[in-house]
């Protein structure tokens, strides 16, 4: 494959099979630039397909997680057991009259729900479904996320000020505000995985995860870091506690609130979008993205090779890579199953939860996130010294999946650190959780 | 081209600045019906704010004087209907005193049993709604969950949910369905357990506690100077309690205590609501054991022995009459009284009971006709309404929700 040229190895595996079917014997990794080219459109509707498919799914699954939290049963009129039921309230926004109300800014107005809906699209070309189901593997991911993930507030602010409405206005300003607060200990977070990673390449991140279970970056080596990273997501993508701009016992809607019909869907759409990805992209960074937890894929036990052998297994034409398949299958399922965990654990917040000011949420992350998420990057960056570096200038290590080395050094170091890092966690949290609110119930 | 001056105020850096006015409501999800608040905001900063009232406005004083007792009784419901049984005992109660009618002791405990259980449903849903207003979704459906069990039992005395129209002149319409004080009891063991439930996800919560602890601070001259009642006083360590202050309906003889609060804050309503719901449980449990003719199965088997015994003597050519009557305090209506053309004599009476709002006065002036002369209505919410602007500018606007929702007004009884 020349470097310039970007197509995943499925693609070509499966048009050679294609071609073998037919009788011919073509090697279509000749044809290189055509590939990249097939592969733009290919992935572009795959990734419109897995965006629509998943929010329907994920708004049924709200509405019936929340039936289950609250002690009711959930949508079950439409479909079997309601599947079809975000369909047909697609259907119905479908054919709602478009309602702009008078006074709006039209062009913004109609302008607006497009920019909320943009980055939470591009979103998906950058998760790492397996290490071959992949749109765009930017050198420079992690960051490209985050920068993208700032449009979506212009559309927000842009749909709060031409909808002629104070709520929506307010909701607009509060979302603005949240975004600037919540941003900087979302990238700091990342920061620290990507010490660990040596790459902003979201598949990079990925893979230098590989091996077992305590190689994943959340659960040893910067579980703080997942922490902040999951909570900041949570106010990135407006959900409870953090749903401020649209706080619907305030602002009734929010930024919202004279939206209807399709415009509204987009709004509803892209929330949910972003929900999925940031729980993608959380699982990618932090919980070892489509690697197994038990440290090798069941395709690998199973064919007694590994993964790299199946990828590039030399086949005679006309003959599918099954294995290939299967491995492909298993990544997707530990990928998908990380994310529903996460899209899951957001439902339980919102399911528990009420809702902060806007104060508060300014202190939130102004006093709290961001210095933990500065220590923590220090402290990592001290981890990473004494984890990685000194077993290797020692010899005993050869690469980054440094808890196999097992040398007393690299134990007695991550020891240390783990003192520190979860002290310093522990000791912000007992603030944050109960001296600081007991001292204010006797401080009244 | 003319310019406009927009007033507004020139910042330190030279923006203009103006501030903006909001109408929440009469149509907003979390003023409880039709409330129009005309807020002014700086930025999230509320700096004025003017309830305005009348939207459900229905002449409910004014109805009364063109309808009998009777048939003005029913309308009572739509008053204050997350607990209308108050209103129906204030209304009861006046002219029970302007007529000098005795109320039987069971009727007195009916009533405590019913007012009580209906003290704790509107304390429920007063639950779900404020934490619904500050964001939380789910206390919602578990406080619904216990009321629906309450309304049941309401259904089986009552025949409806929740426009009971239950009481009448000196008595009850009719007595507790046979078993039914089992049934209750059952329920209400489990209740403080239910609570532990509710206040396991909510009291300590640090999210709640931000948001509620140390915000709307209502003292005692604020609670003074706008008439506050009820919970909300209570809350500013007040001990004012008309069930204890000037017993009603036999709350003499229960024993039960009043929770107060000591900071006047939201938090502290909130406590004293929860608090207040536990002692209602130990209000009905002791009522239930105490009920004069306890089960009604008990009373209906001492009839029908009456009846045998009454047959028995006049076979015998004995007076049945010397077979003395049911006990007059086991009836559930005291004075047979025809209720479509009943009038009370001339006179007038004021009669207040502590409804879950506060108090709840009714005052009723008769002139021997069959329609009252007037009746004015006291209601809890009106008072504990206007105070909200004083408890409001200086907040911020989702404090709002916060303090509005704990002050627990209820729109119908503002207009009447």
């Amino acid at each position: 494959m020349n470097p310039q040229d970007y197509y995943p190895q499925w693609l070509s595996a499966l048009l050679g099979w294609a071609t073998g079917l037919l009788g011919g014997n073509i090697n279509w990794n000749d044809f290189g630039p055509l590939l990249t080219v097939l592969w733009a459109v290919v992935a572009f509707t795959l990734i419109a397909i897995v965006a629509q498919v998943s929010v329907i799914f994920m708004v049924l699954m709200e509405r019936k997680v929340l039936a289950w939290f609250t002690q009711r049963k959930g949508p079950n009129r439409v479909g079997p057991w309601g599947l079809l039921q975000t369909l047909a309230d697609g259907v119905k926004l479908l054919f709602k009259e478009d309602i702009m109300p008078k006074g709006t800014n039209k062009f913004l107005f109609t302008v607006a729900p497009a920019l909320f809906f943009l980055p939470s699209f591009v979103f998906f070309g950058l998760i790492p479904f397996t290490d071959q189901l992949l749109a765009v593997a930017l050198p420079a991911g992690a960051l490209f996320v985050f920068a993208i993930s700032s449009i979506s507030v212009v559309g927000l602010v842009l749909a709060g000020w031409a909808s002629n409405n104070k709520y929506s206005l307010l909701g607009g300003m509060r979302s603005a505000a949240q975004a600037i607060s919540y941003e900087i200990p979302l990238v700091m977070s990342v920061l620290t995985v990507t010490l660990f990673a040596g790459s902003m390449n979201i598949d990079l991140i990925v893979k230098g995860q590989q091996g077992p279970i305590w190689n994943w970056y959340g659960i040893l080596l910067t579980p703080i870091s997942l922490l902040i990273f999951f909570v900041s997501a949570l106010a990135e993508v407006n959900r409870i506690p953090f749903d401020l701009p649209e706080a619907e016992s305030e602002l009734v809607s929010g930024y919202n609130t004279e939206y209807s019909g399709m415009k509204f869907a987009l709004f509803f759409l892209a929330e949910y979008a972003s929900l999925f990805a940031m729980s993608a992209f959380t699982a990618a960074f932090f919980l070892g993205g489509y690697f197994s937890p038990f440290g090798t894929f069941f395709v690998e036990w199973r064919t007694n090779m590994s993964a790299y052998q199946i990828e590039h297994m030399a086949l005679p034409a006309g003959q599918f890579n099954w294995s290939l398949l299967a491995l492909q299958v298993e990544m997707l399922f530990w990928f998908m199953a990380k994310t529903y965990f996460f899209i899951f654990l957001a439902m339980w917040v919102r399911a528990t939860l009420p809702r902060l000011k806007p104060d508060q949420l300014m202190g939130f992350s102004w006093k709290f996130l961001i210095p933990l998420s500065l220590i923590n990057i220090f402290a990592i960056a001290v981890e990473k010294y004494w984890v990685v570096l000194v077993p290797q200038l020692g010899g005993a290590a050869q690469s980054l999946p440094v808890l196999q080395a097992g040398s007393v050094m690299n134990w007695i170091g991550w020891l240390v650190v783990a003192a520190v890092v979860f002290g310093i966690f522990f000791f912000m949290m007992s603030r944050l959780l109960t001296e600081k609110l007991e001292a204010r119930l006797a401080r009244r | 081209m003319t310019t406009i001056d927009i007033p507004g105020v020139h910042t330190e850096q030279g923006l203009k600045t103006e501030d903006l006015v909001v109408n929440i409501g009469p149509q907003h999800p979390s003023t409880h019906g039709v409330l129009r608040l005309v807020t002014t905001l700086n930025g999230e900063v509320v700096k004025d704010m003017e309830p305005v009232i009348g939207y459900l406005h229905r002449s409910k004083e004014k109805m009364a004087e063109s309808r009998s007792y009777f048939q003005y009784q029913p309308t009572l419901d739509r008053v204050e209907y997350l607990s209308s049984f108050y209103d129906h005992y204030v209304y009861v109660s006046s002219i029970e005193k302007i007529a000098n009618l005795k109320v039987p002791k069971r009727v007195q405990y009916i009533r405590m049993i019913t007012m009580e259980l209906n003290r704790i449903t509107s304390h429920l849903l007063w639950f779900g709604t404020f934490l619904l207003d500050l964001g939380a979704t789910s206390p919602l459906f578990y406080a619904f969950r216990e009321r629906e069990e309450i309304f049941k039992l309401f259904e089986d005395v009552t025949g409806a949910r929740m426009m009971y129209n239950y009481y009448r002149f000196g008595g009850v319409n009719a007595d507790l369905p046979p078993g039914w004080i089992e049934k209750c009891r059952r329920f209400i063991r489990t209740m403080p357990q239910k609570l532990d439930e509710y206040e396991s996800i909510v009291t300590k919560n640090p999210i709640i506690l931000d948001r509620t602890v140390g915000i709307g601070r209502m003292d005692y001259e604020a609670c003074m100077k706008y008439g506050v009642t009820g919970p909300s006083l209570r809350a500013a360590g007040v001990d004012q309690d008309l069930r204890k202050t000037n017993p009603y309906s036999g709350y003499d003889e229960i024993d039960f205590d009043v929770p107060l609060g000591k900071h006047a804050d939201v938090y502290d309503r909130y406590l004293v609501r929860m608090a207040e719901m536990r002692e209602s449980c130990r209000i009905i449990e002791q009522c239930l054991d105490k009920i004069p003719g306890g089960d009604t199965q008990n009373i209906l088997n001492k009839q029908t022995e009456i009846e045998a015994a009454r047959k028995a003597a006049k076979e015998k050519g004995e007076d049945p009459k010397a077979i003395p009557d049911i006990d007059p305090d086991w009836q559930y209506q005291g004075q047979k009284i025809n209720l479509m053309t009943y009038k009370p004599p001339a006179g007038e009476a004021y009669s207040v009971c502590e409804s879950p709002r506060g108090m709840l006065g009714c005052y009723m002036l008769s002139d021997g006709t069959p329609k009252a002369y007037r009746v004015k209505w006291r209601g809890a919410s009106f008072s504990n309404l206007s105070v909200l602007p004083e408890l409001m500018i200086g907040n911020l606007y989702p404090d709002l929700m916060a303090i509005f929702g704990s002050l627990d007004v209820i729109l119908p009884e503002v207009d009447r």
